[in-house]
């Protein structure tokens, strides 16, 4: 008969109705700005940029080596080389970013930055609410405004931050073994070296002239 | 520059005066750019023999972003997240489609679970946009808001999925050569899993929704109707070209990624109307679940990422390759030219949604004005992919 299929779902809609009174399934709607739902880890909007310690300046892991800057598909990254180097996390001295902006109207959180670098300096914010006044000063962000502390880092991606610490606590692990062995071998050397001109010393060759002489 | 304009004016347009109008001659309409029911800024210039469609021409560009030619200035990598700007319904099978011809172009092995991953998300890809397609054609229909509100809460569950996996719910930019970028947890693939169990029901309910409906069907048949042969030599592909019922699915002709390991069936059209094409939306997403249910029995552990493949300095030896595959919408393809360096030669795309537009005259003569917006709905094209 004509009309049973519009009554048909008709049906539908009464019941998609009277549903979302009681099934949450049917009515999934977020009243956002009083109720927000949470936000996934893997969530990522605009890069900052990690220090260590307390330190902004002094703990920034950047060492603006200018690989971002590089592979940044819209080109949003400006970074001036600083001339004179500090000391990074690990003690060894790195040059650092004089300059470092991020144009977030031009970026399109592609995570790209974070892929790339090499120092696990540059990590994708949660922070979406972020609309300004003004269009051109306030969207591009400065060194000051990127630099973000780990802690943060571990609050907005606990699983993310916790790897990302090990791999670094291991290289920073394997790099003072390294180190320690490089030192061991070293004193091995030495070791050996102070050990075998005292073997020749004990034996000098009968003709000849004593050391001092010899270098005079 | 102007005089050439006013040529080009001259050559689209026949000569309408006042006269001609009274006179019982066509009359021209330009329905868009800023036409609600034409899915983005898409403009076609109609003449009208009273209501009935005589000339339809349709006009592109509006929101051509020179998507190829910044695709020769970056590095191969850095094209990635612009070809989720193509097809925004569709930003993972876009990934795919790329990924697979550089992977091709440089010969890169995927490992297995990444196969199976992208070959999940393909088809959930392919879950929500047919499901907003059925959404948005009704309501090109008339049915405002209701079908396509519950269609998109379905496929807002997928895009929070994707949100979870890839961190953005429609610019994903998840997929990297030889690999994915990050490895889908089991919670994840658990909750996927029961978002794919409850779909069917969802199907059942639309279905019941719509298409016993008589004005749908009424609206629909008989519409639009497209023969094999004009879709064939057009190149028409994907559910408009089974909907005039040619057996050719790229992922039963190509097989690539895992798909010869599932079983599923392509469903075919007979009349190629715009009921066959709506139909065909629905049976496909049937078969997407089953594809979905048998890739989640075989998925297993492993590596996500191919350890010879780079992420930086990316460089695939001279040579040109294509990689296709069953888009949503239809063949999505990828030609590249690559010389050595970083960047590529040519980077060209075959968008589905563009060559499946160029029939739209085609469809349209000889039809009503409220039936081109249900015929061009049934088109399925997005914007984004058309003028790239």
């Amino acid at each position: 008969m004509i009309g049973t299929g519009i009554l048909k779902g008709m049906a539908v809609t009464a019941r998609n109705f009277v549903g979302s009174y009681f099934e949450k399934d049917r009515l999934i709607t977020v009243q956002y700005p009083e109720e927000r739902a949470p936000l996934p880890e893997n969530y990522r909007n605009f890069p900052f940029l990690i220090y260590d310690g307390h330190d902004p300046h002094a703990g920034l892991r950047c060492v603006a080596c200018k690989i971002c800057e590089k592979e940044c598909p819209p080109q949003c990254i400006y970074i001036v080389k600083s001339d004179d180097k500090k000391p990074d996390y690990m003690g060894k001295p790195q040059f650092y970013a004089k300059v470092f902006d991020i144009d977030i109207s031009v970026c399109m959180s592609c995570q790209i930055c974070v892929e790339v670098c090499p120092f696990e300096a540059i990590k994708m914010d949660k922070e979406f609410e972020l609309s300004q006044r003004e269009r051109f000063n306030h969207l591009l962000l400065r060194k000051n405004d990127l630099a973000k502390s780990n802690q943060y880092y571990h609050k907005i991606h606990p699983v993310e931050a916790a790897s990302v610490d090990k791999a670094l606590a291991d290289a920073a692990a394997a790099a003072e073994a390294k180190k320690k062995a490089a030192a061991e071998a070293a004193a091995k050397v030495a070791a050996t070296k102070a050990a075998a001109p005292r073997a020749t010393e004990t034996k000098p060759a009968p003709d000849a002239p004593p050391p001092s002489q010899a270098l005079s | 520059m102007s005089a050439m304009i006013e040529t080009l004016e001259a050559m689209e347009r026949p000569p309408v005066t006042m006269a001609s109008r009274l006179d019982g001659e066509l009359l021209e309409v330009s329905m868009g750019p800023q036409h609600p029911s034409t899915h983005g800024v898409f403009r076609m210039n109609v003449a009208l023999d009273g209501e009935i469609v005589r000339k339809l021409k349709p006009v592109f560009g509006y929101l051509h972003r020179n998507h190829e030619k910044i695709g020769e200035n970056t590095s191969y990598l850095g094209s990635m997240p612009y070809t989720d700007r193509l097809d925004y319904f569709c930003s993972m099978t876009n990934n795919w489609a790329y990924a697979l011809s550089v992977e091709k172009l440089a010969g890169i092995e995927v490992p297995e679970r990444t196969e199976y991953l992208r070959v999940i998300l393909a088809e959930l890809t392919r879950l929500q946009n047919h499901a907003s397609l059925l959404g948005f054609l009704l309501s090109d229909m008339g049915a405002w808001g209701t079908p396509l509100m519950y269609a998109f809460r379905e496929r807002e569950k997928i895009l929070d999925l994707f949100e979870s996996l890839a961190g953005s719910r429609m610019m994903c930019d998840y997929m990297r050569f030889g690999g994915c970028r990050v490895d889908a947890s089991d919670e994840w693939l658990g909750q996927a899993k029961q978002i794919v169990e409850r779909f069917p029901k969802f199907l059942d309910e639309f279905e019941e929704l719509i298409l016993g409906n008589e004005i749908v069907i009424g609206r629909t048949q008989n519409v639009g109707k497209l023969s094999a042969e004009l879709a064939v030599n057009a190149g028409i592909t994907g559910p408009m070209l089974r909907a005039c019922g040619v057996n050719y699915d790229i992922r039963k002709v190509d097989g690539y990624g895992f798909y010869p390991r599932f079983k599923f069936r392509i469903p075919l059209g007979d009349h190629g109307d715009t009921y066959d094409r709506l139909m065909m939306r629905s049976l496909e997403m049937r078969e997407s679940v089953q594809i979905l249910k048998q890739a989640f029995a075989q998925i297993q552990p492993g590596p996500v990422m191919n350890p010879k493949a780079k992420i930086r300095a990316f460089r695939p030896p001279a040579g040109e390759a294509y990689g296709r595959i069953e888009a949503p919408k239809g063949e999505l393809g990828f030609y590249l030219i690559s010389d050595g360096s970083p960047n590529p030669y040519r980077y060209r795309v075959r968008p589905p949604s563009f060559i499946n537009l160029t029939i739209l005259e085609d469809m349209c003569l000889g039809h009503t004005v409220a039936d081109v917006m249900v015929i061009l709905g049934s088109v399925d094209i997005v914007m984004g992919e058309v003028d790239r």
